[in-house]
């Protein structure tokens, strides 16, 4: 029994933390929330480079193939860098999909490009996870059409797989005519948010996906567990950050972080916090592992990491005062990435609701009389 | 990662379900210490099912320190209506304690009866005036020839109505900086001068006691570690007993109780459970309970494979456990509304009030064994390494 990281996840974990302190400093976030599309290019490429790409992507087509543990610490990486490149969509649940329920020719088509970095598919399934403002695609005789709002990963890609309301998966080239891509401003500029506006676009089922649901509700798990995992790895930069800034900053002749009413904000968010690392990693290892408690445990995680990020992310602000409001500071950028993770596959209310009914709570059992 | 405890363990798991499957029906008798309880106690030690690392020369199982052949045991018997092995403070705090920094003496004379459960325990640390600051405590000890001579007061002493013995801490070197003036005493409860009065709690029971203490003597023989250690010495036990306040497997029993109850409950005909506001209350809890459960198989992992540094998840489990389990009961009234106030032996009664008990005994336990306060100071300074308080002029 071995409850923790491996050290070939350790080692990937700090490779793509040193280069994010490297490559991707706050001035160069800044520079990119602003518009640099460049720089937001060149880091891409850098964690292509450190292999981010290939990790789900089935070796015989030239992916690593790797744990869903070791993707979950590439998320809490790029969390903790608050990293302006796709991932969780991407190079998650794209993969993902394609391989449970893609057919030999779109397997052959699109997992060796996005192993190599080469093709960045959107994922569609926020209308699948519960459809604002009656957003959700069609599909007939090979056309789709219809809204899909926060397709993740979804700017400038070259791909999307769509889900439908009932769940089944559908892939559109991007170059196919008919396809109207608005870009969404949300408050977290380290990610790009879209949505697909589509009319009578040329599309192919994912034929797993047809009559089954496993796969879609895999990505589902699969994505709640990775944008936990980016909460995880933002909520603890801001702690750190906080217990720094409360040993340097003075007043009444001491440093604030002698106060109790400071040390006990950071230990609050510690005794919160803490437990998270694990509950990604027992997560992780459920997804792979544990097929019975996969679903519980990816809802449950996805809830509560959401609950403990708003904490964390809101007392850290505190912690630095009126530094912590500013955007020179730039704390920030972590508050709204952690704001958005919550939403995305689902606010905690809303996954709690589910992780409830999974469970039978919604079910009354009838006493029969004899 | 890897959670499965390995195939060589199959037949040890084995082992402990038909053990317990040949004694579902144990029925035990009397109050502590009657027969049956310490003869079933002895049962549960031959069979290297409690004591089981501690050597047979002092009334132990003699086993090898296996953490996992331990967490089967406690897993078989926490899913069986079998009664566990005993607990208390003798078991838990002072065994490890005379076992690690004990005489041989010590050892041969306290730890088989404890193990038995002939020999109760209670803990005199606290004071009137030192709570929190239970370094700073000042019932007295001088050596007067052969003897231990002890003046003072202490409170929350539990279960000292029970007790024969009691690991007691005085000040012995009034001279000497606070933390290096106390030292670790063993004293029977029946010597002349202690004065034992109930402290009536808000649940209406009384587990806990306060100590007068004039004149008692006990023999000078009678201390662990030496003369003016005795900080050292409580400080390797305080250490045992947090660790086993919360545990999140027991929140995680007593929270499929919980949704049996709001599966019971109804207001106008309809379940509790069903009302989508209490229904995010509790799967709120749950959440935070696997949470808790994740910790805590890290800590295990820990404890079974060397250079795993867990210390932060450890620092956190009294205060998150203690307080987790407080909502959680806190929960459960609420489902009952009205209902859930009743208690003693009212009609209408849920579960023998066991609710309402519960509610009040964790925040007890909230306040007891270091306050959530000042688990917060242990995470922010051992934890984080933030400075402790300026120290006030004369304190």
């Amino acid at each position: 029994m071995y409850f923790g990281l491996s050290e070939e996840q350790k080692s990937l974990e700090e490779s793509i933390t040193k280069y994010l302190e490297a490559s991707a400093p706050l001035e160069t976030i800044k520079a990119i929330a602003d518009g640099d599309a460049e720089k937001a290019k060149t880091i891409h490429q850098g964690l292509v480079d450190l292999g981010i790409s290939g990790l789900m992507v089935p070796e015989r087509y030239g992916g690593l193939e790797l744990d869903t543990l070791f993707a979950a610490v590439v998320a809490g990486a790029l969390g903790a860098g608050t990293a302006p490149s796709p991932f969780i969509g991407a190079y998650v649940m794209a993969p993902l999909a394609l391989s449970l329920a893609g057919k030999d020719d779109q397997k052959d088509n699109w997992l060796p490009k996005i192993a190599g970095g080469d093709a960045v598919i959107g994922i569609g399934l926020s209308e699948y996870v519960g459809a604002r403002e009656d957003a959700g695609v069609n599909f007939s005789e090979g056309k789709i059409s219809g809204r899909s709002l926060f397709v993740i990963d979804g700017k400038n890609a070259d791909g999307y797989i769509l889900a439908n309301k009932s769940g089944q998966l559908f892939l559109v080239d991007a170059n196919t005519k008919g396809i109207e891509v608005t870009n969404l401003t949300t408050v977290d500029k380290t990610r790009d948010s879209i949505e697909l506006i589509l009319k009578d676009v040329n599309a192919e089922l994912l034929p797993g996906s047809e009559k089954d649901l496993s796969t879609t509700n895999k990505m589902v798990d699969t994505g709640r567990l990775m944008l936990s995992a980016d909460t995880v790895g933002a909520s603890q930069i801001m702690l750190d950050k906080s217990v720094a800034y409360s040993l340097e900053r003075k007043q009444f002749g001491r440093a604030i972080g002698s106060f109790q009413a400071v040390k006990h904000m950071c230990a609050e968010m510690t005794a919160e916090l803490e437990p998270c690392h694990s509950m990604v990693w027992h997560a992780a290892h459920c997804q792979d592992n544990i097929e019975e408690e996969a679903r519980e445990m990816a809802c449950h995680l996805k809830a509560h990491v959401a609950e403990v990020g708003q904490q964390v992310s809101k007392t850290s602000i505190e912690v630095h005062g009126g530094m912590g409001f500013t955007d020179e500071m730039g704390l920030h950028y972590w508050f709204k990435r952690i704001g958005l993770n919550r939403q995305l596959l689902g606010s905690p209310e809303l996954v709690r609701e589910e992780v409830a009914k999974l469970q039978g709570f919604d079910q009354i059992l009838i006493k029969k009389d004899n | 990662m890897d959670l499965e405890y390995g195939p060589e363990y199959d037949d040890f798991r084995n082992e402990v379900t038909s053990f317990i499957k040949d004694n579902e029906n144990v029925k035990i008798v009397g109050p502590v210490r009657s027969k049956s309880r310490v003869a079933w106690q002895q049962k549960l030690i031959d069979n290297g099912y409690f004591a089981r690392s501690i050597p047979k020369e002092y009334g132990g199982y003699g086993g090898d320190m296996d953490i996992i052949k331990l967490r089967i045991i406690a897993e078989e018997f926490a899913k069986s209506p079998i009664p566990k092995p005993m607990g208390g403070q003798g078991i838990q705090m002072l065994v490890p304690t005379i076992l690690e920094l004990g005489t041989e003496e010590q050892k041969q004379a306290y730890v088989r009866p404890t193990l038995r459960g002939e020999m109760i325990w209670c803990q005199g640390y606290s004071e009137p005036n030192s709570g929190s600051d239970l370094a700073s405590l000042q019932t007295k000890g001088e050596l007067d020839g052969s003897e231990w001579v002890i003046n003072g007061q202490k409170i929350w002493t539990s279960t000292a109505h029970l007790s024969q013995m009691c690991f007691i801490l005085v000040r012995t070197e009034p001279d000497a900086p606070k933390h290096q003036g106390i030292s670790y005493l063993l004293m029977p409860m029946d010597t002349p001068g202690i004065d034992r009065r109930p402290i009536k709690q808000m649940t209406g029971d009384s587990d806990f006691n306060e100590l007068f203490l004039t004149d008692v003597r006990i023999p000078a023989a009678n201390i662990i570690g030496k003369r003016g250690e005795g900080w050292k010495v409580a400080n390797a036990t305080l250490g045992h007993e947090r660790g086993s306040l919360a545990d999140p497997n027991a929140t995680m029993n007593r929270f499929n109780s919980l949704v049996n109850l709001m599966k019971g409950e109804t207001v106008d005909g309809e379940r509790i459970i069903d009302k989508p506001v209490f229904r995010d209350r509790l799967l709120k809890i749950q959440g935070r309970i696997v949470a808790q459960q994740s910790n805590s198989l890290r800590i295990l992992s820990s404890q079974i494979n060397k250079g795993q540094n867990t210390s932060m998840a450890r620092f956190i489990t009294k205060l998150q456990g203690t307080e987790l389990r407080h909502d959680l009961e806190g929960l459960a009234i609420d489902a009952m509304g009205e209902i859930g106030t009743l208690y003693e032996d009212s009609p209408h009664l849920r579960d023998k009030g066991a609710w309402q008990m519960s509610y009040m005994y964790f925040l007890g336990l909230i306040i007891g064994g270091g306050t959530s306060q000042i688990q917060k100071n242990i995470i922010s300074e051992r934890g984080l390494g933030m400075p402790k308080e300026p120290k006030v002029q004369g304190a």
